[in-house]
């Protein structure tokens, strides 16, 4: 393949959100509520061990996962790093058979034998929940490569977090997409902490949407707490990878309100900044907000679509605290397949 | 029978499938206008154009990871690294993402991928170009493994790793790539994953080698037959799965084994050997395991002291005759 010259625009920050209807915003809520909902279940789990190991949860970033896809074709694809249970969920994935994973049980999305951090929906096009920070990036750039190769119009869409973005085959993959002009869209979820560390303690340079620029691939700031800014600088810059004009970068900006993980305490920052994040800048309640001053909905019919989301999410963690560990015998399979794939 | 050199049987088994199968690839460093850093690629670029003969910048994770993509994505990708030694940049994506997804996903995404190039020690090349990794790779569920020796099982076990669903990691030796052999002819020859092969057969001690170290086991049987120990050698040819059956039956024979192998001794292919044999053969064993590997010290420049680092047939035969109560 060889590089192909073209004009790079301009490096954005980040711009004001457009409106949206009634039919939208509901969606959103829902969408977004199945997260927030889906992870608070988990976080409660976790505390009473029926979710082992590392359990990262994605409350407060709900706005990114959901516009992005929501602004993706049926047929692009997506991947993510460790923090993936908003991803499964965004991609229409079974909740009670994401949270059976979690459990570790036989009906979970990997039998049981993946975990929080390895979830996988590859009929819906989800390419997975990969633990190694960054390793994600290259493989999307993969999928993307495989989407070219085959001559299609898919757009690989790659999400990583800023703490991802200081790792070296980040920039490998960045290169090589820009030079081979894959449809890729890179997608940082900055939500300001990678573990315990203060993006300006780690960041020699903290506009991360510039950090394509010397790949020429343009990049733009996005308010990642409003869906709709989200989705609509998504669906710009996905129109731009399918029109071959190459990969294209967003910075989210946004923030999680739990700990990096449930083990984190997160006291390298205070309460006053999670609660003033949680006030002002609340993903779900911008949502709610529009709705009501929009005159789409009362605050009653807001409290209806919580309660059903809430008992989609009970069935969930009943279903996976009901259900059966794997058989034995499954240790033994999946490791290798048939060496024609059957 | 065609009379081929490793480096034109490894060609011409990725030229056939990639003529067979549109989903197979090449990509890595200087594969295509170079026509392969060791000239494993000449030709490829030309029959098949630069969407299917992929040069890569120098950048291992970066590729490979492409490469692990790609494969998770529906095409059979061949990585081509300029050796093994510069792997280490990639070691990640092989064995935490290639070998591991199709297990972590419950079977739903699996990983058909090769990654192929020259392992083990060149000449005076000094320590990070001179390192066997078939213990390193061989260690890790969920990754075939191939070493061949000869042309013909090179070709044939090379087409059988494009068309294999899991990844494969498929070690080659630059000093064999000039070396010329027998090969079957036509686009059918095929030689599974998983079998070892008796090149001759011998009754009073069997040597197991892979790779290179083949060349030098035959060597050393010639020598020992000339005093009178019949020695079996086996061309271990895959790493994993092992082989097991030929061995053990071979031990039931003999009663007695040596490993080769340029690796390093410290959980080294003939140890993981050793082990079997005492495992599963104890009672067949006339006299303790043998191994031969390469000294236990990052590879040196000195030619004298190169040439103490590797092993070779001498060693080979006189680790045999201490088996056989010879020495």
């Amino acid at each position: 393949m060889t590089a192909a010259k073209r004009k790079t625009r301009k490096t954005q920050p980040a711009k004001a959100a457009p409106a949206a209807g009634a039919k939208e915003l509901g969606r959103y809520l829902r969408e977004m509520l199945l997260i927030r909902r889906f992870e608070e279940k988990a976080g409660q789990m976790y505390g009473m061990g029926l979710v082992g190991g590392f359990c990262h949860l994605y409350i407060g970033q709900e706005a990114v996962v959901t516009g992005v896809v929501d602004a993706m074709d049926h047929e692009d694809t997506l991947i993510t790093g460790y923090r993936c249970h908003g991803h499964m969920l965004a991609c229409g994935a079974d909740p009670r058979q994401v949270f059976a994973e979690l459990a570790g049980r036989a009906p979970g999305v990997s039998k049981g034998k993946g975990g929080s951090m390895h979830l996988f929906a590859v009929d819906r096009n989800f390419y997975g929940g990969h633990a190694i920070v960054g390793a994600q990036v290259p493989i999307g750039v993969g999928i993307g490569f495989a989407h070219k190769y085959r001559g299609t119009k898919r757009v690989s869409v790659v999400f990583f977090g800023e703490g991802a973005a200081n790792q070296g085959q980040v920039y490998e993959a960045f290169n090589m997409a820009s030079l081979w002009q894959l449809p890729i869209l890179f997608v940082i979820e900055n939500n300001k902490y990678a573990m315990g560390t203060e993006i300006r303690r780690a960041k020699a340079g903290t506009e991360l949407f510039k950090r394509g620029d010397p790949f020429g691939i343009p990049g733009e700031q996005v308010d990642g707490m409003d869906v709709l800014a989200v989705e609509a600088a998504t669906g710009e810059a996905i129109a731009r990878c399918r029109s071959g004009q190459g990969p294209r970068l967003l910075e989210m900006q946004t923030y999680r309100y739990r700990g990096h993980s449930m083990s984190d305490p997160a006291k390298y920052r205070s309460r006053e900044e999670v609660s003033k994040m949680r006030a002002e800048r609340d993903p779900i309640d911008q949502v709610r907000t529009r709705l009501i001053k929009g005159g789409h909905a009362s605050e009653d019919e807001l409290k209806v679509i919580d309660r059903e989301i809430r008992e989609t999410v009970n069935q969930a963690a009943e279903f996976a605290q009901e259900s059966p560990e794997p058989d034995p015998s499954e240790l033994t399979t999946d490791i290798t397949r048939d060496a024609t794939g059957a | 029978m065609v009379t081929q050199t490793v480096r034109e049987a490894l060609r011409d088994a990725m030229a056939e499938e990639m003529r067979a199968d549109e989903r197979v690839f090449l990509m890595g460093e200087e594969v295509a206008e170079y026509q392969g850093a060791y000239k494993v690629s000449q030709g490829l670029l030309d029959e098949f154009g630069p969407e299917r003969v992929v040069d890569t910048p120098i950048t291992e994770a970066g590729f490979t990871g492409i490469g692990v993509g790609a494969a998770f994505a529906g095409l059979r990708p061949i990585v081509e690294f300029m050796t093994f030694n510069f792997a280490m940049q990639a070691i990640d994506a092989l064995v935490n993402s290639a070998s591991k997804t199709f297990y972590m996903s419950g079977g739903a995404l699996g990983c058909p991928i090769v990654f192929r190039g020259p392992n083990g020690a060149a000449a005076r090349v000094g320590a990070q170009h001179s390192q066997c990794y078939a213990s390193w790779y061989g260690h890790v569920p969920g990754l075939k493994v191939v070493a061949p020796f000869s042309a013909g099982d090179a070709k044939g076990l090379l087409k059988s790793a494009i068309r294999d669903s899991n990844p494969v990691v498929f070690l080659e030796n630059e000093l064999l790539y000039g070396q010329s052999f027998e090969v079957p002819d036509g686009a059918d020859h095929l030689v599974p994953i998983g079998r070892a092969n008796v090149l001759r057969a011998g009754s009073d001690v069997t040597i197991v080698a892979f790779s290179i170290m083949v060349g030098e086991a035959l060597k050393a049987a010639e020598a020992l037959a000339g005093e009178g120990i019949n020695a079996e050698v086996i061309d271990l040819r895959t790493i994993r799965p092992l082989d097991a059956a030929t061995l053990l039956e071979s031990v039931a024979k003999t009663n007695r084994i040596v490993t080769a192998e340029e690796g390093w001794p410290y959980a080294g292919i003939g140890a993981e050997i050793a082990a079997l044999v005492m495992e599963r053969a104890f009672d067949e064993l006339d006299a303790p395991v043998a191994r031969v590997t390469g000294a236990d010290v990052p590879m040196p420049y000195a030619a004298n002291l190169e040439a103490l680092a590797k092993p070779d047939a001498e060693r080979i035969a006189a680790a045999a005759k201490r088996v056989c109560y010879r020495d």
